[in-house]
């Protein structure tokens, strides 16, 4: 159990204006495991995401891939006044690290979104294809000469290959918004999974899927985990999902962690039925 | 190995089109004997294809990276008066520059090649490398002002390049600036269409569909690569395209600079085309044209923009002149006097964006792989392949 820890964050605090959406939230994610984030609507999950990947600056704390800072920071000037957070010099004095989501993705951390964001005037194999850009070595001159044929040639057979494992090679062609809604949801992970990441984000990968396709979700994410030698970390609300794959649970409930733990843990653990699960089943 | 043959008869098809296009313009400037019906298509040819080039580059940035920018008369400006300055013959300066002890820059490079390579030689090589001089000093600017421009969204980003085109086109017209601009007088005798010949063979209208088919033809390949495809997809969506690893500022950057050069260039065109430049005509109504020329082709279709552009120049200048001449097929009719073709022509515009509401073309592209496959007589499929046969 003592596998090398991927991803971590650690007292992270994300404040917009006056409201603290998350609060002191640290996180250890291990090599090769799927964790799960979990937690009621607005708990700030997807906010959680947000900073690792660089769309937010989160308001202090830092996160860690493989070792190395990749998002440092710490209240300043306003938001120092304004701060209702932790601790608010645990971090002061360090150097402010505000990466683009690009540059995160770069580095090897993939994920997908809440609600759906494939581009929409674009092809299901096109989605995939323009993923594989951010790793290609040509350049603009060599791309429009064409003398990157062989690389373009590779990224095509690549995605071929890719739409082929995700059984979505009989759509290559068909706008990538006219799937039903599970195969988007499908296509965003093959997408994803084109940058090359060591680390995936899933963003309630099964909302809006029938419980069949939940149940072949989860299936499918043990396979990519397994084939692409993936970490996985997932929000998800589908419970049955969740305990079915998830190696270990975090549970934050309006911003703060309310429990961590292994899947039968969590099950019984008295303030996640309180704050989530009982909520849940009466859905 | 299909997709391949197809392919190929689509080229095929597609060259002896242009080619076919290319030795009709020659012709028309050389065999067929002047009238009034050539007077008249000539110049809307030649501003047509120049257009053409303007609009397409402007629907790169546009309709292909989703960047409402409104600078392209701005660059088109800077492309004509650097072509200009660098093409006017050494023993002119001194009557253009006349307010300004004959100029600042002294040497022209189609004269100075001419006197190497020979006339003709000279003035297409000097003209094409002036070309791109324009084109470089328009993406110079463009790179410039892109660095605080492309940080802001739409509407402030549309805002900021019209006002970036205004204020340009006022410094241009500054006497502080006049050794080099002239200021507000005109640039004249540069080198224009032409001059553009080999021996006796005229090529005045030829040059500018050549130069704007290269053009376009960069602009396509450049569209459909790998860079293309991550411009199409900030345009879909940018935190996604973020999110997948494209680096949305690099990106912006390298289309707002590709797309300047090209209306450099276009501008340059343009100041060949009318033998003389000023900056007052580049303003915002000029962009407004282009981008009006854009919509009306289909916003992400090249192939709309050209059919627009040619369309538009041909109406303006040509189809709907008589609206303004006071008589109709002999009668005079009263309310065809000056202004009613613009009156006519706003309601045409009308018409076209309420009916076809995507432009022309959509976001579609005349293909010739598709008329190849209609002639051998295959259906169509939307996009996949044909049927093996
Ligand atoms: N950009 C923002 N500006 C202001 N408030 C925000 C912003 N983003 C998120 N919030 C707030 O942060 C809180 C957490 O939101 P978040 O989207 O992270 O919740 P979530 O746990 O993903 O919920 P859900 O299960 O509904 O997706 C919410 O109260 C939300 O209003
Ligand atoms: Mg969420």
């Amino acid at each position: 159990m003592s596998r090398p820890v991927v991803l971590s964050l650690e007292n992270i605090t994300m404040q917009f204006g006056g409201v603290v959406a998350i609060n002191n939230l640290s996180m250890e994610i291990p090599e090769g495991n799927i964790t799960a984030l979990i937690g009621p609507n607005g708990a700030g999950k997807t906010t959680a995401f947000n900073c690792i990947t660089g769309v937010y600056q989160p308001t202090n704390g830092i996160v860690r891939f493989m070792d190395k800072v990749i998002v440092a920071s710490h209240p300043t000037g306003k938001d120092l006044k304004n701060y209702k957070g932790w601790n608010a010099d645990a971090y002061a004095g360090m150097k402010i690290i505000d990466p683009t989501p690009d540059q995160i993705t770069r580095l090897g951390i993939a994920r997908t979104f809440q609600n759906i964001r494939l581009w929409k005037s674009m092809t299901v194999f096109e989605n995939v294809l323009t993923a594989k850009h951010m790793r290609a070595k040509q350049n603009v001159f060599s791309a429009t000469f064409r003398a990157n044929a062989k690389e373009e040639k590779r990224m095509r057979d690549e995605t071929m290959a890719l739409l082929e494992e995700q059984g979505l090679d009989r759509f290559r062609d068909e706008l990538a918004t006219s799937l039903p809604y599970g195969l988007q949801r499908r296509l965003e992970i093959a997408r994803a999974l084109a940058t090359d990441p060591k680390l995936l984000l899933l963003d309630e990968p099964a909302a809006g899927m029938n419980p069949q396709e939940t149940l072949e979700l989860s299936e499918f994410i043990k396979q990519i985990r397994d084939k692409y030698g993936l970490t996985i970390l997932l929000i998800e609300h589908h419970m049955d999902l969740v305990m079915g794959i998830a190696d270990y649970i975090y549970v934050i409930d309006f911003g703060s962690e309310i429990a961590q733990g292994l899947p039968a843990e969590i099950q019984s653990n008295r303030k996640v039925i309180d704050a989530y699960l009982g909520v849940s089943e009466d859905e | 190995m299909l997709t391949e043959k197809k392919d190929k008869t689509g080229l095929f098809i597609g060259a002896v089109c242009l080619a076919v296009l290319y030795v009709f313009l020659i012709l028309l400037d050389n065999v067929i004997p002047q009238n009034s019906f050539t007077l008249l298509l000539v110049p809307v040819l030649k501003k047509g294809a120049i257009y053409s080039l303007v609009c397409v580059s402007m629907n790169l940035l546009n309709g292909f990276t989703g960047l409402f920018s409104l600078g392209q008369a701005g660059f088109m400006m800077l492309g004509g008066y650097a072509y200009a300055i660098f093409s006017i013959p050494k023993d002119q300066h001194a009557a253009v520059y006349q307010y300004f002890d004959g100029g600042l820059i002294q040497f022209s490079i189609p004269e100075a090649l001419s006197n190497v390579l020979g006339e003709s030689a000279g003035a297409i090589i000097g003209s094409i490398i002036c070309i791109m001089i324009a084109g470089i000093v328009a993406a110079a600017f463009a790179a410039l002002i892109g660095i605080p421009v492309l940080r802001l969204k739409s509407d402030y980003l549309a805002i900021a390049t019209l006002g970036f085109a205004e204020i340009l086109r006022a410094i241009f017209q500054w006497s502080g600036l006049g050794p080099i601009t002239n200021g507000s007088n005109l640039l004249r005798k540069y080198t224009s269409l032409s001059a553009i010949k080999i021996g006796s063979l005229k090529l005045a209208t030829f040059f500018p569909f050549f130069i704007a088919g290269i053009s376009i033809a960069l602009i396509v390949l450049l569209i459909n690569s790998s860079y293309g495809r991550a411009f199409k997809a900030i345009r879909d969506d940018e935190i996604a395209a973020e999110a997948m690893g494209i680096n949305l500022f690099r990106h912006k950057m390298l289309s707002f600079v590709i797309s300047s050069f090209f209306a450099g260039v276009g501008g340059a065109l343009l100041a060949m085309f009318q033998t003389t430049i000023q900056a007052t005509p580049f303003k915002s109504a000029m962009t407004y044209e282009l981008l009006l020329i854009v919509v009306i082709g289909g916003i992400g279709s090249i192939s709309g923009s050209c059919i627009g552009a040619f369309l538009f120049i041909a109406c303006n200048e040509w189809w709907l002149r008589f609206l303004d001449n006071g008589s109709f097929m002999g009668m005079s009719v009263p309310f065809f006097r000056d202004g009613f073709r613009k009156v006519v022509f706003s309601v045409i515009i009308m018409v076209i964006v309420l009916f076809f509401s995507k432009g022309i073309m959509g976001d579609r592209e005349i293909s010739f792989a598709g008329l190849a496959r209609r002639i051998r007589g295959s259906k169509p499929s939307g996009g996949k392949e044909a049927p093996a046969k």
